[in-house]
């Protein structure tokens, strides 16, 4: 990238902070929260998107890692009193080793194999949160009530913008982690991974150990997404982490975008908002309107959201001046590398 | 002249009417009171249902109840005023009955929830309604902590709690067969432990001598088989069941089978003929004896009881999609009643404060689909409406009332 595209690319981002900023102070504290929840689902699809974007793993079930993350933030906060803003690094290293013990054995099974082993973790994941021997944290089947945080007094915000720039300052934190993680040496050692593992090998490239760290770094981000929102809820129970939500993230990483960062924004607002429209247009069906809508954005923006936007930037950029711009970040249909 | 005479007297006549209007509505408006969802044309309330997710079979309890009001609406309203209740899909998970509840209270701005359903989407909007002391009335669970005014003095459910029903066994043990020899299997959660407390409380003393044996089981276990023999190997000779369906119809089972047979009181939550009985064997569950507070549409005995005579054509007017055989349908018939009574004592006092007050203000209520007898009451100290109910006896094909109507003290 050229400098004075590196400059406009940061100039962008600076922009569109700003305009996070200035959002809850423009809209209703319901909207507040509500957006509050994208913000943690953005967390979540990047770390899912880490997996299965950029290193080519399918989990059907990273709502686990949710639950995890989120059930950790909901103990710490109700039976030890640990301060909420505490919970968050706690959750992400719990995910972390969950997700990398899961990764071991789960390497020896490709593809499909895997899909379906992290999706009988999905599965068995409410049921583990409900049994006796847990009860006694867990709440067993009635969950947790958290108490919601107040603003500090100085700040004169309300709750629901309070915990807006809360979760928009770990947003902040993981996207750069995770832009600095994809665009380095170990992010080109997951897509190599991805695309062409034996060569990979041949290279030099730990196979095993980077796909299991992949699986724990995105389980942490997963995990840190479901403390954020169980805070923003303030309620866990079993019932909310069910299969669907696994379903409901692997949704959001290919809708956003395949291998994309800014992709798992798109994703979280489609997987936040799409929902609740269908059911206002239609009560009788809305999961069918979902499908529909579903199934249009796959047809339209076959490398989802972000892939979209990249094609017709790169569209515009070639009516402007004809000297071809490759991203350094291939959707996953191109498997050029650069 | 008269003719001139007479126009000017009837201009006159005609302004005086219209004065006479606008002060009679100038009076009505300061007489009437807004809070928030509420207006001279209209009344607002919101409410969450699983339309989708794994308890969707209750959704209809929703569609009933909209169905309702768009009855009372096409008969003008209650105090002229049309109830616009809004119905949002929860798909029963805790976090989207938040989100969902939030945007009734913040956005759509009801007046009142009504019937959010379920335990773990109730739990989990307790706290915030309660804060922002909005009226959550007569949910749809059966849990006790609906009931608790000094805490959250904003939440009031609506069932026959699980304490009562507890103490309503209790009551008629102690009378009916003093010298029982109790064993109780209970599901280890809340909701088993809250009608255990029931059961005991309603004991008293006694409690310690005629309970021999209790039991629990997990909602992930495969059977209770285990737990059965253990306590027909105690020696008991009175059963109480206080298990969800699944394991309702195993206990029905294996209690029969093993040649236990003992007296088997069956908890409400499993007294479905068609999704615990029949799968255990209707012949395996004869005498076996639940509680019950509202007629059973298809119990032959309320044929052509007018009451149920006046649901019928509401269902073949209004929801003639819904299902007549279901009781999720009497059942959401019957709660909006009540809810229709709070807002006529409402009057034109339509604040949160005051529809809280009514709530707490329920007196002798007899709705005539409630079993002949029963009136619901309630007061500033007591959020239960639901106090009363009458046990009923499976005779093979249906249940069949027997003995009086029996009451409980709020727990």
């Amino acid at each position: 990238m050229s400098e004075a595209a590196r400059n406009r690319k940061l100039i962008g981002v600076l922009l569109l902070l700003a305009l996070a900023c200035a959002l809850p102070f423009v809209l209703a504290n319901y909207r507040v929260f509500q957006v509050t929840l994208v913000l943690a689902y953005a967390i979540a699809l990047l770390g899912l998107n880490m997996l299965t974007g950029y290193n080519g793993q399918i989990s059907l079930g990273h709502g686990a890692f949710y639950a995890i993350g989120a059930y950790t933030a909901a103990i710490l906060m109700d039976k030890a009193g640990v301060p909420y803003w505490a919970t968050i690094p706690v959750a992400g290293a719990v995910c972390f080793v969950a997700g990398f013990l899961f990764g071991l054995p789960a390497l020896r099974l490709e593809g499909l194999y895997l899909a379906l082993a992290t999706f009988a973790l999905g599965v068995a994941m409410p049921q583990i949160l409900k049994h006796e021997a847990l009860a006694k944290w867990t709440g067993g089947s009635m969950g947790v009530v958290i108490v919601k945080p107040e603003a500090p007094e100085w700040t004169g915000l309300s709750q629901d913008q309070w915990l807006y720039f809360f979760t928009l300052l770990w947003v902040v934190v993981f996207f750069v982690l995770g832009w600095n993680l994809l665009r380095g040496r170990i992010g080109r050692a997951m897509i190599a991974i991805r695309d062409q593992p034996i060569a990979a090998q041949a290279m030099g490239v730990n196979t095993s150990m980077v796909k299991s760290l992949t699986f724990g770094v995105s389980a942490l981000y997963t995990g840190v997404a479901g403390a954020l929102g169980a805070i923003a809820v303030q309620f866990v129970a079993p019932d909310s982490f069910t299969i669907f939500l696994s379903i409901t993230l692997l949704v959001g990483v290919v809708i956003g975008g395949l291998a994309s960062i800014s992709g798992a924004f798109f994703g979280a607002v489609f997987i936040q908002f799409i929902p609740n429209i269908a059911d206002q247009i239609s009560k009788a069906a809305p999961w069918a309107l979902y499908g529909v809508v579903l199934i249009a954005f796959m047809y339209t923006m076959p490398s989802g959201v972000a892939g979209m936007l990249r094609v017709a930037r790169a569209r515009w950029a070639r009516r402007r001046r004809p000297a071809p711009r490759i991203d350094p970040i291939p959707p996953v249909t191109q498997r050029s590398e650069t | 002249m008269t003719h001139s005479l007479n126009r000017i007297t009837r201009r006159a006549a005609l302004a005086l009417a219209i004065g006479a209007a606008f002060a009679a509505q100038d009076a009505a408006a300061q007489a009437a009171k807004y809070g928030p969802g509420a207006s001279a044309t209209e009344i607002k309330l919101g409410q969450t249902m699983p339309y989708s997710g794994p308890a969707s079979a209750y959704g209809t309890i929703g569609k009933v109840q909209q169905a309702y009001f768009k009855m009372i609406n096409d008969s003008g309203g209650i105090n002229g005023r049309k109830i616009n209740l809004i119905s949002l899909d929860d798909g029963y998970s805790p976090p989207k009955a938040v989100e969902q509840v939030r945007r009734l209270v913040e956005q759509d701005e009801v007046l009142a929830l009504f019937q959010t359903l379920g335990t773990p989407s109730n739990s989990a909007i307790h706290k915030y309604v309660n804060a922002k002391k909005v009226p959550h009335l007569l949910l749809a669970t059966g849990a006790t902590k609906w009931g608790d005014p000094k805490d959250y003095p904003w939440t009031m459910g609506f069932n026959l709690s699980y304490q009562s029903e507890g103490q309503i066994y209790a009551k008629w043990l102690l009378k009916n067969k003093p010298d029982a020899k109790i064993a109780i299997l209970y599901q280890n959660d809340d909701y088993g432990k809250d009608v255990l407390k029931g059961v005991k409380d309603g004991l008293g003393a006694a409690a310690s001598k005629m309970i021999v044996k209790e039991a629990t089981y997990e909602v992930t276990d495969p059977t209770i088989d285990s737990q059965i023999l253990t306590l027909q190997g105690s020696g008991a000779d009175t059963f109480i069941d206080i298990t969800t369906p699944k394991f309702g119809a195993q206990a029905v089972r294996k209690a029969f089978d093993s040649g236990w047979k003992p007296l088997h009181i069956l908890n409400n939550v499993s007294a479905s003929i068609g999704s615990v009985l029949v799968p255990a064997g209707v012949e395996k569950a004869v005498g076996a004896i639940t509680v019950s507070y509202y007629k059973d549409q298809n119990d032959p005995q309320w044929k052509d009881d007018p009451a149920m005579l006046e649901w019928r054509a509401f269902m073949g007017r209004y929801y003639r999609e819904g299902d007549p055989k279901d009781q999720s349908n009497l059942y959401g018939y019957l709660a909006a009643q009540v809810m229709t009574q709070i807002l006529k004592q409402c009057g034109n006092d339509l604040t949160r404060e005051n529809v809280m007050r009514q709530a707490a203000n329920l007196k002798n209520l007899k709705l005539p689909l409630l079993l002949p007898g029963m009136a619901l009451n309630t007061g500033p100290t007591d959020f239960f409406p639901v106090q009363q109910a009458q046990l009923q006896k499976f005779t093979g094909t249906q249940w069949q009332l027997f003995g009086e109507l029996m009451s409980t003290d709020a727990p």
